[in-house]
């Protein structure tokens, strides 16, 4: 059993492991230490110095968030210099900071904004001396207002220490330090793969996401148009989190009443795309080991990792699945068969897609995912956009009543669904390739090495006597080391699954800013739960996808199914030019 | 009393490009004697002389060699901290440039006290100059095998980098200095974890000042005379820098006791032109402040201690009548705005507006708001700060509000009258 010891803090007894930090200590007796810097899943910084304690026989303050208890500590919280620290902060912050909460997108949701109002910070009482700084917006993705910057370095920890990206750091000093890209370049000039984990941890309005929650609603307004919206399986349940319900609380029901509330004509199902996914990776796959194609094959439907792998290990595109997005083959599919179907012309369905994640926005715009220059996909909210767009509409979401998906593009299958947690889309694959390749159902369809929080999960699936080694990677710093592996000609894997962000989707870039690791796994296990009560567990069962198939794309693989389904990569490797 | 030539008695004493001149006159005895000691009974000997680091933190460097020996985790390294970037202070200059070999023999000593196997110098971007002398200095220790593998037949390996800054003040700070030394930006991080567990490449690590280093060496060949000088706890002598308005500014070896005047009017041949003393600065710019209050104050750990002052890095600015009190702090302020590495809130932020704070006292545009605004920030800002930088860099104006109050004065005109 761990050491136990006993501190006080504000002269109330509490008992704690040895190792806690005063932090956490203070949470069990119910006290909120003031914090900025700090993020439960980061290593602590130590920074931004608000959440600075008194320890009795201490000259100076201790910062509570790096500081270990020690057995007979005596800790005060509320001394008059604590406050005079913690207003302090907080003055000096809004003296540098662009007061401007009105317009600001954090605006109801900003870490600074509380903290000022809990501590009644009211007419500054310094001198504002905050500079202009250009605003970066020169990507599709991702916003970034130095001005509304508290150099609390969470970004920059997310950035490197999950990412292994590094395309955020520290320049400058004193005054003049910023969190920026390397030399100040856009984002798209970086490293930087648009996964958004950073508009995620981002205390303020710094590093924000593109909002398209008004090009959504005008098109809304647009007679001409006929608005279709599909949702991520990630979203239903994380959504929730923002309307005070529990952690991991699915809300698919009440998510779509709001969205046919909000004025969308169908509302769709990502889930269905992520079944004809399914078909065409599986067959993909079946097609790469039968022919002795480029392996391992990678999965290919998270966009962060798409732009990895372009971006960083450019000569090793072959690897990654042809087969497109479940978002693009949907959106794909509403504007050939569907728009023929309703006999709607393809210009005028506009494809809303709600997700997790802020690089389906560059997805969204990649000119090989359009026709006849029309996008397949015209517009991306992310979570909070819909947050946002519920906000607006004025619904009281928790009460709503229940609704269903509209057909027929809203007809989906348990593995669908699961495709929003890491080792989804493997159990997924596996579900339809073992049928296939076999003829018989997998043992135990609720595939369990694959499932968990680890970053780097293996597994040997033996498929008809082949043994077919798999791996499952969440995180791109994982991704790192199996491309490295990749590279370096030792990795014996058959198929890979990578997701950019941790825990996958349900831990994505475009998900509530309260996003923890201990809520993702409550969201991954709600996945599970979706699956497990769902009729249809095997997407290749899905009745829409059979009758697709049937009568518009022939068969998975089929050279149509081709043309309207899969995609091709390009390699983008930045090298800094500095001569400029 | 006058000037004495301990930790100096090498100086100009042997060429110091040539270790058989260092040599002749007795250069490595102490590490040959070491060789055969007891590391415990190293530490035993700088405990009982009551050596305090002489870079500015006053940390009893007996104590600090024994727990850095103890520490259990292999690859342990030895850090010659060089970056002296203390305002007036030159003192370990001095040392470097006309003693290399001494400050050599010191950190192979402090290498085998706390059983390192690495020692790095890191020497701040201005002594560049200096860089030929100690490169030369090792590779001649190198060459006769007190460096390099199985030294004096010990089987103890041991090797000396230098490395220099790049021009930051912040770098002598213990966990910016390694930082910079590991290729990263110099910031100082948080502590834990603590230098002696995991300091340079995560390795334990012992930083030590040049000046405290070179009394090492001639504290082993002979710890009499050195515990003869001084007063009560502070014993043996100190290298001071003194400088400003004063006639003769220098690099003064003195034992510790002697008086503020003495320093000043003897060592120093007192102030240019005879003019009044307006404020003395002790310690760098870091330090605090008095007036000629404390002139005839002993310069001892214990006496500064009593009279608000700290002895640090041991530099004496005397800044005579024609500087205002209020121009000094601008100027010391200006210097913290500019050194500040950025990081935390209070330090960065909080330079930024005191100095603000400064401008409008002296342009007589303050409200008594202010100046009370200005002094909870002044109280705050060290309180909180992540570094010693931020924990140090409102001394000069604290103990200004204690020495010169009439500078705060809610009294616009008295403060104005004592702002020129």
């Amino acid at each position: 059993m761990a050491e136990m010891i006993n501190l006080t803090i504000n002269d109330l007894p509490v008992t704690v492991e040895k190792g806690t930090k005063i932090l956490q200590a203070a949470k069990q007796l119910h006290i909120d230490i003031p914090h900025l810097c700090y993020h439960p899943d980061q290593r602590v910084k130590a920074r931004c110095r608000i959440c600075s304690v008194e320890v009795v026989g201490k000259k100076r303050l201790l910062a509570a968030c790096a500081t270990e208890c020690w057995d007979g500590m005596e800790v005060y919280t509320d001394t008059q210099v604590v406050r005079d620290t913690q207003r302090g902060i907080l003055q000096l912050i809004m003296a540098d900071h662009e007061e401007n909460c009105l317009t600001c997108p954090r605006n109801g949701n900003c870490v600074l904004q509380e903290l000022c109002s809990r501590f009644n910070i009211r007419r500054p009482n310094l001198t504002h001396v905050g500079k202009a700084i250009p605003i970066k917006t020169n990507n599709p993705s991702l916003v970034h207002d130095p001005e509304k910057c508290v150099k609390c370095g969470r970004c920059i920890r997310v950035c490197k220490d999950v990412q292994g990206i590094e395309a955020l750091g520290f320049a400058g000093r004193s005054t003049n330090l910023r969190v920026t890209t390397p030399f100040n370049d856009d984002f798209t000039n970086t490293d930087c793969v648009l996964c958004g984990q950073c508009t995620v941890v981002c205390p303020v309005g710094a590093l924000v996401e593109k909002d398209d929650t008004d090009k959504v609603l005008d098109a809304i307004f647009d007679p001409k148009k006929t608005v279709i919206v599909q949702t991520a399986p990630s979203v239903r349940v994380a959504l929730g989190d923002a309307f005070g319900l529990p952690d991991g609380a699915v809300v698919t029901k009440k998510m779509v009443s709001a969205l046919k509330m909000i004025g969308f004509d169908k509302i769709f199902d990502t889930n269905y795309g992520a079944d004809l996914t399914i078909a065409e990776e599986a067959t993909e796959l079946i097609d790469r080991i039968k022919n002795k194609k480029t392996m391992p094959m990678t999965t290919s439907c998270c966009p962060g990792w798409v732009n990895f792998v372009e971006k960083h290990y450019p000569e090793k595109i072959a690897h990654l699945s042809t087969t497109k997005s479940p978002m693009s083959i949907f959106s794909r599919i509403a504007k050939t068969d569907y728009a023929k179907q309703e006999n709607i012309a393809a210009e005028n369905i506009y494809s809303v897609a709600i997700m997790p994640c802020i690089a389906k926005k560059y997805e969204a715009q990649r000119p090989e995912l359009s026709m006849d220059g029309i996008p397949d996909t015209d517009a991306v909210i992310t979570t909070r956009g819909l947050i946002k767009l519920i906000k607006y509409i004025g619904i009281d979401f928790p009460n709503l009543p229940e609704n269903e998906f509209d057909n027929p593009m809203g007809e989906s299958t348990g593995a669908g669904a699961i495709f929003g947690a890491t080792g989804g889309v493997m159990e997924a694959a596996l579900r339809t390739a073992h049928e296939w390749l076999t003829g018989k159902e997998m043992p135990t369809l609720e595939y369990t090495p694959v499932r968990g929080f680890e970053g780097i999960k293996e597994a040997k699936v033996n498929l008809d006597g082949n043994e077919l080694k798999i791996a499952v990677v969440h995180t791109l710093k994982n991704a790192a080391l199996i491309m490295d592996k990749l590279r370096d000609g030792n990795c014996d894997y058959d198929f890979i699954e990578v997701m950019a962000c941790p825990g996958g989707c349900v831990g994505g870039g475009g998900q509530p800013v309260t996003t923890t690791f201990a809520a993702t796994k409550k969201r991954i296990a709600s996945l599970y739960s979706i699956d497990r009560k769902s009729k249809l567990r095997k997407s290749h069962e899905n009745p829409y996808l059979k009758k697709l198939y049937a009568e518009f794309l022939e068969k998975p693989g089929s050279e149509k199914a081709h043309n309207l389904l899969h995609t091709h990569y390009v390699g983008r490797k930045k090298e800094f030019e500095f001569n400029k | 009393m006058k000037e004495i030539n301990y930790i100096t008695e090498n100086f100009g004493k042997y060429d110091v490009f040539s270790i058989d001149s260092y040599m002749d006159i007795g250069g490595f005895a102490s590490l040959k004697k070491v060789i055969a000691m007891d590391t415990e009974d190293i530490a035993t000997l700088l405990t009982t002389a009551k050596i305090k680091g002489r870079g500015g933190a006053e940390y009893p460097m007996g104590r600090k060699w024994s727990q850095a020996h103890a520490v259990d985790r292999p690859h342990h390294c030895v850090v010659c901290n060089a970056d002296e970037g203390e305002t007036c202070t030159f003192k370990d200059r001095e040392l470097i440039k006309n003693d290399p070999f001494n400050l050599i023999e010191a950190i192979i000593i402090a290498g085998w006290a706390v059983n390192a196997e690495d020692g790095y110098i890191y020497m701040r971007a201005e002594y560049g100059s200096l860089r030929p002398r100690l490169l030369n200095a090792i590779k001649q220790a190198e060459e006769r095998g007190f460096l390099g593998e199985n030294i004096l037949n010990s089987g103890w390996n041991y090797k000396i980098h230098l490395y220099s800054g790049a021009g930051a003040y912040v770098c002598g700070e213990g966990t910016a200095l390694i930082r910079s030394i590991e290729g990263k930006a110099g910031r100082p991080r948080m502590k834990p974890p603590f230098m002696k567990q995991s300091g340079l490449f995560s390795r334990p690590t012992c930083i030590d000042n040049v000046e405290s280093l070179s009394i090492v060496p001639h504290l082993l060949r002979d710890a009499k005379p050195y515990m003869e000088m001084g007063q009560g706890d502070s014993i043996g002598s100190k290298m001071i820098s003194v400088g400003g308005n004063v006639n003769r500014p220098g690099v003064y070896e003195m034992p510790f006791g002697m008086t503020v005047r003495q320093i000043i009017y003897d060592l120093a041949g007192g102030i240019q032109g005879d003019r009044n003393i307006r404020l003395i600065q002790f310690g760098g710019v870091s330090g605090k402040i008095s007036d000629s209050r404390v002139l005839d104050v002993p310069y001892t750990y214990e006496d500064f201690a009593k009279n608000n002052l700290i002895i640090g890095s041991g530099s004496v600015l005397v800044i005579d009548e024609r500087t205002s009190v209020i121009d000094f702090l601008r100027y010391t302020q200006d210097f913290f705005l500019h050194e500040s590495c950025g990081q935390c809130i209070p330090c960065r932020e909080g330079n930024r507006h005191i100095r603000i704070f400064l401008e409008k006292i002296k342009d007589g545009t303050y409200t008594d708001e202010d100046i009370k605004t200005m002094k909870t920030f002044a109280k705050v800002m060290p309180m909180s700060s992540l570094c010693g930088l931020g924990e140090t860099a409102q001394n000069a104006l604290k103990s200004a509000f204690e020495i010169f109050p009439e500078v705060f004065t809610s009294n616009r005109q008295k403060s104005m009258e004592a702002v020129y």
